[in-house]
């Protein structure tokens, strides 16, 4: 059975699985909100922020979207807080969000 | 026509796999099945096959290539035995569960220790629960058979589950027999090539092998892993009558020997069944109403049939080729009780472990148990359930 990923979910009964739980199309983490396991936050603080773009292939879940060669706000739909672009930027543009440190 | 040739069990198998062609082998060597792909390396040296053979680092990496040729859309085979069967055990589930068809050949082998090469079925036996299907052949002739009858079984769409093709430790894989290898052109009609309908290299259907199941997914994911072992047991009946049809030579699940009206009988698998027939016969020149089942597929395992066999028997006894340290039995005789519990009608049953790491089975050891089961038929005493046979005794 062909069946989206879109379209499994915990309610449908095991007959209409995918065969191995195989997914047939890319890009389904969109479906999925991995950003709820972050306990903590990172912030990008715009006026600090050179645009020089380090940041975003540092991003071990590609969480900095970059368009036009500007990096954009975080999708923390999908951020897991690790803090790795913290590190990586040069100018201190940014940091963790207060009260979570 | 069938051409006669005389050929090892290993030889055998290798030979059903050139005749098949398959797109990857993915070889690691270790006694007893390193002929397999020794064999197999020679056909790719004479230009016999188009395979892609991968000389990998280990058993574990071995079954990985396989699997990812697999899921690439490929034909995957390989062969081990023993402990490489074991360093295989986490990719055997992953097989399984992500429902890729590879065949694998086993020369069974004693798991250490000590250390041992010689044949009992402790290796194979330790990977029933992973989700293969496992095919055990007598002689040569047999596993060449479900060699053959291997691949279809395997990626039929009802199924798609791995499948091990087991034979015994130089026993079976390195004893040389006179067989029958039908010709390649007929073996390739017959298994036909594999047309999976999503694969990783179709390029207009992106496809994700092997995802994460959380707790809301993973038992419906194995609730259909275990249907598709069930469909299995229809599918392999299918494939089996066609395999007669086209070859002449008759599988089932089990083979019955002389058990139409047997009252003692052994349950047993591969060659042993051979040296307990020759047992049977003799009895039965005497008057005693002896018979035999040999397990031909143990995983889907035919509990239902085996028990319809068993209903009119006073008494059997298992045979175990294999130690389960359960200290109740071993896997085949637990298999078995399993089957019958719920007849109105089954005879008592006792477990004999036998045969580890080699230890010769004879026609008088197969007499001997016989000989336990007719006074069990006659006073309706077990003794003692589950016991050893053919170690010295204090």
């Amino acid at each position: 059975m062909s069946r989206k990923a879109a379209e499994i979910n915990e309610q449908i009964p095991w007959q209409e699985m995918t065969v191995g739980c195989e997914i047939y199309e890319p890009g389904t983490s969109r479906l999925t909100k991995t950003g709820e396991w972050r306990s903590k936050t990172p912030v990008w603080l715009e006026e600090k922020c050179k645009q020089c773009v380090l940041c975003a292939p540092f991003c071990p879940d590609a969480c900095i979207p970059v368009s036009d060669g500007k990096r954009r706000e975080f999708d923390y739909d999908h951020c897991k807080g690790c803090g790795i672009c913290i590190k990586a930027c040069p100018f201190n543009a940014i940091e963790w969000k207060e009260d979570e440190a | 026509m069938s051409i006669r040739e005389r050929l090892s069990g290993n030889e055998a198998i290798a030979t059903a796999m050139r005749q098949i062609n398959p797109d990857v082998f993915a070889m690691f060597p270790i006694t007893p099945s390193t002929e397999i792909p020794q064999y197999f390396a020679q056909y790719v040296a004479d230009g016999k096959v188009d395979t892609e053979f991968i000389c990998v680092e280990s058993e574990h990496s071995s079954l990985s290539a396989c699997l990812g040729a697999e899921a690439a859309g490929c034909r995957a085979v390989t062969a081990t035995s023993s402990a490489g069967l074991s360093y295989m055990n986490e990719v055997l589930y992953v097989a399984g569960s992500s429902r890729l068809p590879v065949v694998l050949a086993v020369a069974c082998r004693a798991l250490t220790g000590p250390i041992n090469i010689n044949h009992d079925y402790s290796d194979s036996m330790a990977e029933r629960d992973s989700g293969f299907i496992q095919l055990y052949g007598e002689n040569n002739q047999e596993v060449y058979d479900n060699y053959l009858m291997a691949h279809r079984i395997a990626e039929h769409p009802l199924v798609r589950l791995p499948l091990m093709v087991c034979e015994d430790g130089f026993i079976t894989s390195h004893a040389i027999e006179n067989i029958e290898i039908e010709e390649d052109d007929k073996v390739k009609a017959f298994v036909g090539e594999y047309h999976p309908e999503n694969y990783l290299l179709k390029k207009e259907n992106p496809l994700a092998v092997g995802p994460y199941g959380v707790s809301g997914y993973y038992m419906e994911a194995r609730v259909a892993q275990a249907q598709a072992m069930k469909n299995a047991k229809q599918v392999i009946l299918d494939v089996a009558a066609d395999f007669e049809k086209t070859f002449g030579r008759k599988y089932g699940f089990f083979e019955e020997y002389r058990m139409e009206d047997a009252e003692v009988a052994m349950v047993i698998m591969g060659s042993s069944a051979g040296t307990a027939k020759a047992a049977v016969d003799e009895l039965r020149r005497d008057g005693v109403k002896a018979g035999l089942v040999k397990i031909r597929v143990f995983r889907p395992f035919p509990g239902e049939e085996l028990a319809k066999v068993l209903t009119g028997c006073k008494a059997v006894a298992v045979m175990d080729k294999s130690e389960g340290f359960s200290a109740c039995g071993g896997p085949l005789f637990a298999e078995t009780a399993g089957a019958c519990i719920n007849l109105d009608k089954r005879p008592k049953l006792i477990d004999i472990v036998f045969g580890l790491g080699g230890r010769d089975f004879t026609v008088a050891a197969a007499l001997q148990v016989f000989d336990r089961l007719q006074g069990i038929a006659e006073t309706g005493e077990i003794g003692e359930v589950y016991t050893h046979m053919g170690q010295r005794e204090a």
